[in-house]
């Protein structure tokens, strides 16, 4: 499929999808909501051939665009994919969808913008993981946060304006400085090659002194550290998650968390080696505290939407922590929890949106007893709730087990305190299951809850499947991010190992060493270079 | 280079001189129309107005390409030049239309504001041509004088008042210091043709001369005080929030457009020998003015005193690029200055219809609940909101990565990089707190009206437009500012 433009077709369909919902009749309900799903489901049929027209192994990217943007900047309209950012472009288009078929009754007031922002939303979030030019990454990053603000702004619960202005103010915050990095970066390129670009694959040639790195990987790691976010920077996602809607806390940990840890994988570990090297621990000492530290607050929320934020802290460390180990198991685990943590933890947003909407409560203490009253409800509450702990047989023991596998790798007492978390998200699961599920029925109007309904049944049930086909057969999934993963591995290490022997070779900074090409800088239509 | 006065006048002399020359015609036939009677509601004022603006703009594109000095050298029509005519006849066109219906409910619909309008923008485009410190003093001039009365334009209105007067005594004091920076200037280095003054430099050095530098640093209070640049910015709130909202928005984008293009001509040509040892200073200033503009934007209430405080902080954006310096510093700037006049004027024409009659609904409270009810309005306002924050796909954002982008090349600039897009991040806050009354918000007390007027609407489309365009796809602008620097004459 060479000439079909796949990936922007992907990206600007619900873009497209959006702009239609949007000038549809205000009052319409159920036709917006009719449309909105069926522009989901055909964007997600449309992306399913991610899973077999990826070819593994094949090194690069695959369906490459590439078109010039500003030249006079060397930025481009250019997209890729590997098997890593595959994976995660399926599970953005599958979680829209689930997000906007649980979505149907929830919102009744304004459903037309609602349905159109969460498609406006997915766009970005696509766009986010093709791009191969670090500028238009940084136009898409950005340009998600208006839809995200204004899902749980308009549409959230009591305190939705702080936390919707507090989540959009964060995620700026450390963005703006990834963006200084960005435009740094792109001078030393201009300096090296005398061409000026934005593209991926030549910042991964270009030549860094270590010692430069070293800011620049902050600045990088500080804007996806938020956004995963890691330990002293997550205050912003309890807020978030307990404010949105559903369908908001649904994609906002499903996919939204995922770019941070993406960003890492795919630009701040291979981009600057050295600087990794140097921070590593450090960050992995954050990423396990915060799998502690969000572990032990879980235990104690009184909300369960709150519990569930403060295990995404939790989970997230894991892939942090995966991540830092530098090695094929770490990265594997890390990769599968994203996912992993994509399905259970989306489940279980939707689980508590199900039963918020019944009774318009999300205390523990309101519930006690659902096992007899809704008992569809509780089997599939308990399976999600097993996943999440990291029960053997699905899907969320493969991913924390590699984790800590890698994380023993590297360093054993990483994987000591680590393993912690995975007994500590036991407690708090299965507490939070006991006294909500289990036991005498505490309160009368739990006696007249209904149990889930067929739409309600339809949007869990792909949801069951995935959590146990990925814990009982991972190796499609492992098969297909595997190669992805090596050679981003291979690329940090190689890059760290020549940068390093050129620092030890001259104490002055490389890129100044190197000759400038003759090539005139201000010629504005020159090519960004493909290398 | 050729100073030596043409004998004759060219006919492209005459297209390159037309703006001049049909911005003065206009504003007298203004003037003197008014001896025929016409209705309140004629639209007798907009309909000239309009037209000259659009004939200057097509007089100046017409010899785009050429290059010519006129009067001696007084007078230059370079690329610069070309880029800001336009851009100026850009606002003027837009401030006409978004004064429109504004001026006439507000009872002030006379020939004078257009006459004045004509003027002022008259004064902006002798600022950004002229090519010696006489002649950037007397667009000055005529820019402000016109503007002085324009912002007192509602005569009924005390703090239209206030705000005129305050504007008229302390622009009064800075172009007092800007003309004693120029008798400076011309005393160290013996001519006011910048030019030559920028030769002189180069062949002497004088950076040393207390001359030389008590002169440049007031000639630099004297712009400084027309862009807004802390700390010469004490006069913007008052008087934007006291201005007719169209003034404001005319003013907001135009002085501070013309301040700036002034400032780049003497920055490049005249002093561009010691502008080395400014960049510092200009950085120290560039902090200030913005940390001073967004800090105290972010509890204001009012909207038009909001954005009186972003006003100054944008200065604040654009004297980084200045201090970046250099051709490349100065054409960052002036896609900036092309931006921003876009998205803030779009923002002060949807500020424009609030309210009926009369009155003047510009508190955030009045925009409450408003996003849903005019759902076009509220798309408009978010998108200039937010482009003002430099929040990608908007131009706002490509202004802002452009200015940083060529000040991050510079490791001594850093700092103020660094400053800078925290600055922004603080800006959201202020510029958020403008969707959240408009979307999460339900509206209190009465409901805010709407005053409809078709040439508003085409105003908020065209600098919509513009705002998306230029975000989505900057080349064209992007070659052009750098074509209207690297071709100054």
């Amino acid at each position: 499929m060479a000439q079909l433009p796949w990936l922007s077709l992907l990206v600007f369909f619900p873009l497209a999808a959006a702009i239609l919902v949007a000038i549809m009749p205000a009052n319409a309900h159920k036709p917006i909501r009719w449309w909105a799903t069926i522009a989901a489901l055909a964007e997600f049929v449309f992306s399913l051939p991610l899973w077999w027209r990826v070819i593994p192994g094949q090194a690069g990217f695959q369906f490459e665009e590439k078109l010039d943007w500003i030249p006079v900047l060397g930025a481009q309209y250019h997209l890729g994919v590997d098997g890593v950012s595959g994976l995660l472009a399926l599970l953005t288009t599958f979680t829209t969808l689930i997000a906007i078929i649980g979505a149907w009754t929830s919102v009744e007031k304004r459903s037309r913008e609602f349905f159109a922002l969460v498609l406006a939303l997915e766009a970005g979030m696509l766009g986010t993981f093709f791009c191969l030019d670090l500028l238009l990454f940084y136009v898409f990053w950005e340009a998600m946060l208006i839809p995200m603000y204004l899902l749980i702004g308009v549409w959230g619960g009591q305190r939705r304006v702080y936390a919707a202005v507090k989540f959009f103010l964060y995620t700026m915050a450390g963005s703006v400085l990834m963006l200084v990095a960005i435009l740094s970066l792109w001078f030393l390129q201009k300096q090296y090659s005398g061409i000026p670009t934005f593209d991926l694959q030549a910042f991964y040639q270009l030549p860094l002194a270590p010692s430069r790195q070293l800011w620049m990987f902050l600045a990088f790691a500080f804007a996806f550290a938020i956004k995963v976010p890691m330990f002293p920077l997550h205050t912003w996602l309890p807020d978030a998650h307990v404010e949105a809607p559903t369908a908001g806390s649904v994609i906002l940990a499903a996919v939204l968390l995922k770019m941070g840890t993406y960003g890492f994988l795919r630009f701040a570990m291979p981009l600057f080696p050295n600087a990794l090297e140097v921070c590593a621990p450090y960050i992995a000492w954050l990423a396990i505290i915060g799998i502690v530290y969000g572990a032990l607050v879980a235990m104690v929320q009184p909300d369960m939407k709150k519990l569930v934020a403060y295990s995404s802290v939790s989970h997230m460390g894991f892939v942090v922590l995966g991540l830092m180990a530098m090695n094929s198991q770490g990265f594997a685990g890390s990769m599968m929890t994203m996912l992993n943590h994509g399905v259970s933890t989306g489940a279980l947003f939707l689980l508590v949106g199900v039963i918020y909407e019944r009774r318009h409560t999300r205390k523990i203490a309101d519930f006690g007893g659902l096992w007899t009253v809704i008992p569809v409800y509780s089997v599939i509450f308990l399976v999600v709730m097993l996943s999440s702990v990291g029960l053997p047989g699905t899907n969320g023991f493969i991913g924390e087990f590699l984790v800590l596998l890698g994380a023993f790798k590297h360093s054993v007492w990483w994987a000591v305190v680590a393993a912690t978390g995975v007994i500590l998200s036991a407690c708090y699961m299965l507490w939070m299951f006991q006294r909500v599920v289990f036991g005498p029925v505490t309160h009368e109007e739990n006696r007249k809850l209904t149990d889930l309904s067929f739409r309600e049944r339809l949007v869990f049930a792909p949801l069951l499947v995935l959590i146990f086909w990925m814990g009982v057969a991972p190796q499609p999934f492992l098969d297909r991010m595997q190669p992805a993963l090596d050679r981003v591995l291979q690329m940090t290490n190689d890059r760290a190992q020549m940068m390093a022997q050129a620092d030890a070779t001259a104490t002055a900074p490389l890129a100044s060493r190197l000759p400038a090409a003759p090539a005139a800088v201000s010629v504005p239509a020159e090519q960004g270079g493909a290398r | 280079m050729n100073i030596v006065p043409q004998p004759t006048f060219l006919a492209l002399d005459w297209w390159a001189l037309g703006p001049v020359i049909a911005l003065t015609v206009g504003a007298i036939l203004l003037l003197l129309l008014e001896f025929l009677p016409q209705r309140a509601n004629g639209n007798r004022g907009g309909i000239v107005s309009l037209l000259t603006f659009l004939f200057s703009g097509y007089a100046v594109w017409r010899v785009a390409g050429e290059k010519r000095e006129l009067f001696g050298g007084m007078f230059v029509h370079d690329p610069m030049t070309v880029f800001f005519t336009m851009l100026f006849c850009s606002v003027g066109l837009l401030a006409t239309l978004m004064s429109w219906d504004y001026v006439k409910r507000t009872k002030i619909n006379q020939a004078e504001y257009y006459a004045l309008l004509l003027s002022s923008v008259l004064g902006m485009i002798v600022m950004a041509a002229s090519n010696d410190l006489i002649t950037v003093f007397l667009g000055l001039e005529l820019m402000s004088l016109a503007l002085y009365v324009m912002v007192g334009f509602r005569r009924s209105r005390l703090e239209s008042n206030e705000a005129a007067l305050k504007y008229f005594l302390l622009g009064a004091f800075a172009s007092g210091f800007l003309l004693y920076g120029i008798a400076l200037l011309y005393g160290a280095t013996g001519t006011t043709n910048l030019a030559m003054i920028g030769a002189f430099l180069a062949d002497t050095p004088l950076s040393t001369n207390p001359m030389l530098l008590m002169g440049s640093l007031l000639v630099f209070v004297g712009f400084g005080f027309k862009v807004a640049a802390a700390p010469f910015h004490m006069w913007t709130p008052d008087v934007y929030e006291g201005a007719p909202t169209s003034v404001t928005g005319f003013m907001s984008a135009g002085a501070k457009a013309a301040g700036f293009a002034a400032l780049l001509r003497v920055a490049l040509r005249a002093l561009g020998p010691v502008m080395a040892d400014w960049t510092q200073m200009l950085a120290v200033i560039a902090f200030l003015t913005m940390t001073v503009g967004n800090v105290t934007a972010l509890l204001q209430g009012n909207l038009k005193r909001m954005l009186a405080y972003s006003s100054i902080a944008h200065a604040g954006y654009i004297l980084v690029a200045v201090a970046a310096g250099g051709p490349e510093g100065a054409s960052a700037a002036v896609f900036y200055l092309a931006t921003y006049s876009f998205m803030n004027i779009g923002a002060f024409a949807v500020l424009t219809m609030l309210g009926k009659g009369r009155e003047e609904r510009v508190l955030m409270s009045d925009l409450q609940g408003l996003g849903f009810r005019e759902p076009l309005l509220g798309l408009a306002l978010t998108a200039f909101m937010l482009s003002l924050a430099g929040i990608p796909p908007m131009a706002g954002f490509m202004g802002k990565l452009y200015i940083f982008g060529e000040a991050v090349k510079h490791p001594q600039l850093l700092w103020v990089v660094i400053a800078g897009v925290l600055n922004s991040v603080v800006s959201v806050y202020y510029y958020l707190r403008v969707t959240v009354a408009l979307y999460m918000k339900e509206p209190e007390g009465e409901p805010v009206g709407i005053s409809w007027g078709a040439p508003a609407v085409v105003a908020i489309v065209l600098t919509l437009a513009a705002t998306l365009y230029f975000g989505l796809q900057a080349q064209g602008l992007w070659i052009q500012a750098q074509n209207s620097v690297m071709g100054l004459l």
